[in-house]
């Protein structure tokens, strides 16, 4: 490891500046749960690291039933899942909040970071997708925004131009009988990366029997986190059963093209597909009816 | 719980004393390797091979010797020339040359990770900068990974001047087959004529590693009068002074070993990796250098068990009375010759009465790390294509499991294949002790579950111990031994010292001491520490009582045949005194009193355990879910249970990891892809369920105490206890190890449609 500066802005503005200034030298330092260990272990090198936890914007969690959750680039995971509002309205992303790490890593991994990490397999991003999150950027020319489900472009690589910095994420308000789950597949039963991952994200209509419109994304079965289109719109309309679920997860699978490795076989990667999206459309729907009998 | 002690024989023995090293460990003063700080510590760094099999055609470390910070760079030219040495290290003979060639690689480098060159910097950092500036060109050569591509005529070839030992006969041609082994009993002929039912199967298992927490990590200090100073985290501190003795070609009583406290070691920490290497860059920068491995360099560059190939194949009559097994073993051995192909063979059948039976067991070398001992090494594999055919005949002859076992298990009497006639054993006993358990009693009801039993056996040696033991003013008792503690024998040691003395456990106060400071004595390994150190220390007791008794003797003017101890109290007459009594006034009465001894016991104390296991699998993923478990052991005499039951469930868990998901995971380009905890998946806490344990005590006839070692036998029936609870919910027999989700869905999906 090269030894790099360390510098903590406090505004967006000085960040982006010192972006700018030491462009492709500059890494960014949220949790640090990824860029510490990766430069420990030579898979990047950092001139300087910028901390991005000292300003404000970055550390906002502010969640609102009539204009949405604005989900700071750098808050952590603990304080995202140890907000009641947060779980109630967006149970897919306390789903993956709370089992990315172990505790000590989930009071300082942020979704933000996890999500500009870039990992086809990360926790948080099929959630992020399955619940139409929007990334808010900052940068040498102002600020722009991304839909999550075109952040990510290839492992490890994102969509932020040079100077570029995440701000936050904004999520869309919950509409009625909505609801959404991410689950994973590990061999283990904790501190274990994904197999695969699915996040689901729906709404129900008024009778709470048929769903309206859902968004279904998958995590590690392609070299980004993908929504799965297909599956998606072929569920708006359907009846909220068990063989709606399992058809939904047969279409999903037609959106993987994973690859065999050490965590499983392609084959294998692509039928958990089809059990996970079952088993997370199921467990939305299950929040949904819920909600409506507590509501 | 413990079955068969009826008795309160004991004072000490038996009971559960808070261990010494406790209060250290908890609060982290307890000093490992890498808590080791001295003046003027420089840090040294490995660079290793990224091909799996190369020739190295130049070394240039001209331009790492200019690198910022850089006191010496190291070679494998800088250890002394070995060829055709042979050093005895305990274990049996090692061939130096090839156990220098694993530590820096001299002409070529036969797997990933092989290190090349060493070196020396003032930061670790600037170590690691100067390793990329070290040029080696190497010429890569075809890799072979998996054991039997490894023994086919053309596959690559390790070691042009290894040819094959077939019982004392060398093949013509150099081979990758280092040794074939055979072993006979009976007429195996003959007896499959005599069987009703035969089953014959073939295993596969991956190579599988000890996972220990703490990396390798030593320091080196090799002072300017000559004299060699090492700390390190080591299973036995002697033979590492004697293995780097040996390496660098001088006297060992010029090398000092510094046992640290361990964090794990299981087999892994016997041989050395860095000890000699900072030794020859401290010797060139004058400094004390300190250097660790790092978790990848751990899994792609120590020790793992093998990976194998076994087919098994055993008759039993109707009757349910096994008359015949043979049994072909293929392990390989890693890039060197000298696996753990023996001990296999020799546990293969060693659960049973196998009146004829013939097995052949292959010693194979490719292009994979060195294997070193983990854990009963050899045996864990045996025992998955033993016990699996086991489980299946008892099926098909449609007897209970348990019963079917007990029909035909090891007592006193039986021939095991490879010649020895066990003394009184507790296989028997665990049996019953299983079969009465309320675990095995107990119904297990619902879909996709299923339980499973399966035995083992493991030896568990004697070999050399001493110890050392000073009695204090105040009536303490100072131990000091050689056994570097790994599993809580401080505790279990300073116990026999305290039975034996007729004190408490609290006044014995035990102490592992560097080499210069105690007898020699051999590694933490083998269960042998609290039968061979703990006879080391009966002996140490009965020395110091035969002294206490002279000077009580002298104390109360008596004749000294007329003093007594009984229970740690001296009595002559209407004299009587206690030991801590006795031992303050030693001295008006001709001073302080030593005790040591050194013991070399023979043979093995024959370890047997039964383990039941209940799963659950989730038919739409293949994950198993471990519902209880529980693990039944002869113990012999548990010294201190609860660090017997610790070893009993650890050995359990490393081996509920091995059977489901922890394996070597190989690419095409023969480079290991999963060289980290993240993608090497041993069980967490929240894998297992509380791993239940029944000791079973049939004392070791050969023991003052009774004692049999505990720390093997463990993980030798889980493999197959786990695959058979497998075969119980699903109907599919997992004979490819590990089961992991992707196979067993596989597997399950298979059988769907067929």
């Amino acid at each position: 490891m090269k030894p790099f500066d360390y510098t903590a802005p406090s505004t967006i503005a000085d960040a982006v500046s010192l972006l700018s200034q030491h462009n492709g030298e500059a890494r960014v330092l949220a949790g640090g749960t990824d860029i510490l260990v990766q430069l420990r272990e030579g898979l990047r090198e950092a001139g300087i690291v910028i901390d991005v936890k000292k300003i404000a914007e970055l550390r906002a969690l502010d969640c609102c039933s009539t204009s949405g959750l604005t989900l700071g680039a750098s808050t952590p995971c603990a304080e995202i899942y140890g907000n009641a509002d947060v779980c109630t309205a967006y149970p897919a992303l306390t789903d993956a909040a709370r089992i990315i790490g172990g505790w000590q890593i989930q009071s300082r991994a942020s979704i933000g970071g996890n999500l500009c990490n870039a990992s086809p397999a990360a926790d948080s991003i099929p959630a992020l997708i399955a619940l139409n999150a929007v990334a808010l950027v900052a940068g040498p020319n102002g600020q722009r925004e991304i839909p999550v489900a075109d952040f990510c472009t290839a492992p490890g690589r994102n969509a932020l131009a040079a100077g570029e910095l995440l701000v936050c994420l904004q999520f869309p308000a919950p509409s009625a009988k909505s609801s959404s789950a991410y689950q994973r597949f590990i061999p283990r039963n904790e501190m274990d990366i994904a197999v695969v991952g699915v996040g689901s994200w729906l709404q129900l209509d008024e009778s709470g029997q048929t769903i309206l419109s859902a968004r279904v994304a998958l995590g590690a079965v392609a070299p980004t986190p993908v929504f799965a289109a297909e599956a998606s719109d072929w569920l708006a309309g359907k009846p909220a059963t068990e063989d709606t679920y399992r058809q939904a997860g047969e279409l999903a699978r037609k959106s993987a093209s994973p690859i065999s490795d050490m965590r499983g076989t392609a084959e294998y990667r692509v039928h958990l597909v089809g059990v996970l999206t079952q088993r997370t459309l199921a467990k939305a729907v299950q929040r949904a009816v819920a909600q409506r009998a507590a509501g | 719980m413990a079955a068969g002690s009826d008795q309160k024989k004991y004072k000490v023995i038996g009971t559960r004393p808070i261990r010494p090293d406790g209060a250290d460990k908890v609060t982290g003063r307890a000093i490992y390797g890498a808590d080791v700080q001295l003046s003027g510590l420089v840090h040294g760094k490995i660079l290793r091979s990224p091909h799996a099999h190369a020739k190295i055609k130049s070394v240039d470390v001209s331009a790492a010797l200019q690198a910022a910070g850089v006191l010496a760079v190291v070679t494998g030219a800088d250890f002394p020339e070995l060829k055709d040495k042979i050093a005895q290290l305990g274990e049996g003979a090692v061939n130096l040359a090839y156990l220098s060639g694993n530590l820096l690689a001299r002409d070529k480098v036969l797997y990933k990770g092989h290190a090349v060159a060493a070196v020396a910097a003032r930061t670790a950092n600037q170590a690691e900068e100067a390793l990329k500036k070290i040029r080696v060109e190497y010429e890569p050569l075809p890799a072979v990974t998996w054991v039997l591509d490894a023994m086919q005529d053309d596959a690559p070839l390790l070691h042009d001047d290894i040819h094959t030992d077939s019982m004392g006969n060398q093949s013509e041609k150099p081979s990758n087959i280092s040794t074939h082994l055979h072993f006979e009993t009976g007429d195996v002929g003959q007896g499959f004529k005599q069987a009703d039912v035969v089953i014959e199967r073939e295993f596969k298992t991956a190579s599988v590693h000890q996972g220990y927490i703490e990396p390798h990590v030593a320091t080196a200090l090799w002072n300017t009068d000559g004299r060699l100073k090492i700390w390190t985290s080591t299973q036995g501190s002697f033979t590492a002074r004697q293995q780097t003795a040996e390496l660098l070609q001088i006297p060992v009583s010029q090398v000092t070993v510094v046992p640290c406290e361990i964090g794990g070691g299981f087999g892994g920490k016997i041989s050395v990796y860095l000890e000699p290497v900072a030794a020859l860059l401290s010797r060139k920068c004058g400094r004390p250098v300190k250097m660790t491995m790092t978790r990848e360099a751990c899994f792609e560059a120590t020790g793992p068990t093998p990976g194998s190939y076994m087919r098994v194949k055993i008759g039993a009559t109707k009757e349910g009375k096994i008359v015949a097994g043979e049994a072909y073993l293929a392990y390989d051995a890693g890039a060197y010759p000298g696996g753990m192909i023996g001990p296999g063979c020799m546990c293969v059948f060693s659960c049973y009465e196998f009146p004829n039976a013939v097995v052949d067991g292959y010693d194979v070398m490719l292009n994979k790390p060195k294997t070193q001992a983990y854990r009963a090494p050899g045996a864990t594999h045996a025992a998955l294509a033993c016990e699996t055919i086991i489980d299946e005949l008892a099926e098909k002859l449609k007897l209970d499991p348990i019963e079917f076992r007990l029909m035909n298990a090891a007592q006193e009497g039986t021939r095991r294949v490879d010649g020895p006639v066990y003394p009184r054993v507790g296989l028997i006993e665990c049996l019953e002790a299983a079969k009465a358990s309320e675990h095995y009693q107990s119904s297990l009801k619902g879909p996709n579950r299923g339980r499973g039993v399966a035995a083992g056996f493991w030896f568990n040696i004697g070999l050399k111990s001493a110890a050392t033991a000073n009695v204090n003013a105040d009536g303490c008792v100072t131990l000091l031994e050689g056994s570097t503690d790994i599993g809580g024998s401080r505790a279990s040691i300073a116990m026999q010292l305290a039975e034996t003395l007729g004190i408490a456990a609290e006044d014995v106060h035990p102490a592992v001491v560097d080499t210069d400071s105690v007898g020699y004595t051999d590694v933490t390994g083998g269960s042998r520490v609290t039968f061979a150190t703990g006879m080391a220390v009966y002996q140490v007791g009965r020395k110091i009582r035969a002294q206490m008794m002279e000077r009580a003797a002298e104390l109360w003017e008596v004749d000294a045949a007329s003093v007594s101890e009984a229970d740690g109290v001296y009595s002559s007459g209407e004299h009587s005194l206690p030991f801590k009594e006795l031992a303050v006034k030693l001295h008006e009465i001709g001073g302080p009193i030593v005790g040591s001894a050194s013991v070399n016991p023979q043979g093995s104390s024959n370890g047997f355990g039964v383990q039941i296991a209940d799963v659950e699998v989730d038919p739409e993923t293949g994950k198993v879910s471990v519902l209880r478990y529980t693990v039944i052991q002869d113990a012999g005499q548990a010294i201190h249970p609860s660090y017997v039951e610790g070893q009993m469930q650890g050995g359990a868990v490393q081996g509920i990891g091995w059977a489901l998901n922890e394996e070597y995971f190989y690419g095409d380009d023969g480079q290991m892809k999963n060289a980290s905890f993240l993608d090497y998946r041993m069980p967490t806490a929240l894998d297992v369920p509380m791993i239940e344990t029944i000791i079973v005590e049939v004392p070791n006839p050969e023991h003052p105490f009774g004692v049999r070692g505990v720390g093997e036998t463990p993980i030798v029936p889980p493999v197959a206890a786990m695959a058979n609870a497998v075969y119980a919910a699903t109907g599919v027999r997992m004979r490819d190890i590990p089961m992991s989700p992707p196979k067993l869905w596989k597997a399950l999906a298979e059988k769907e449609s067929s």
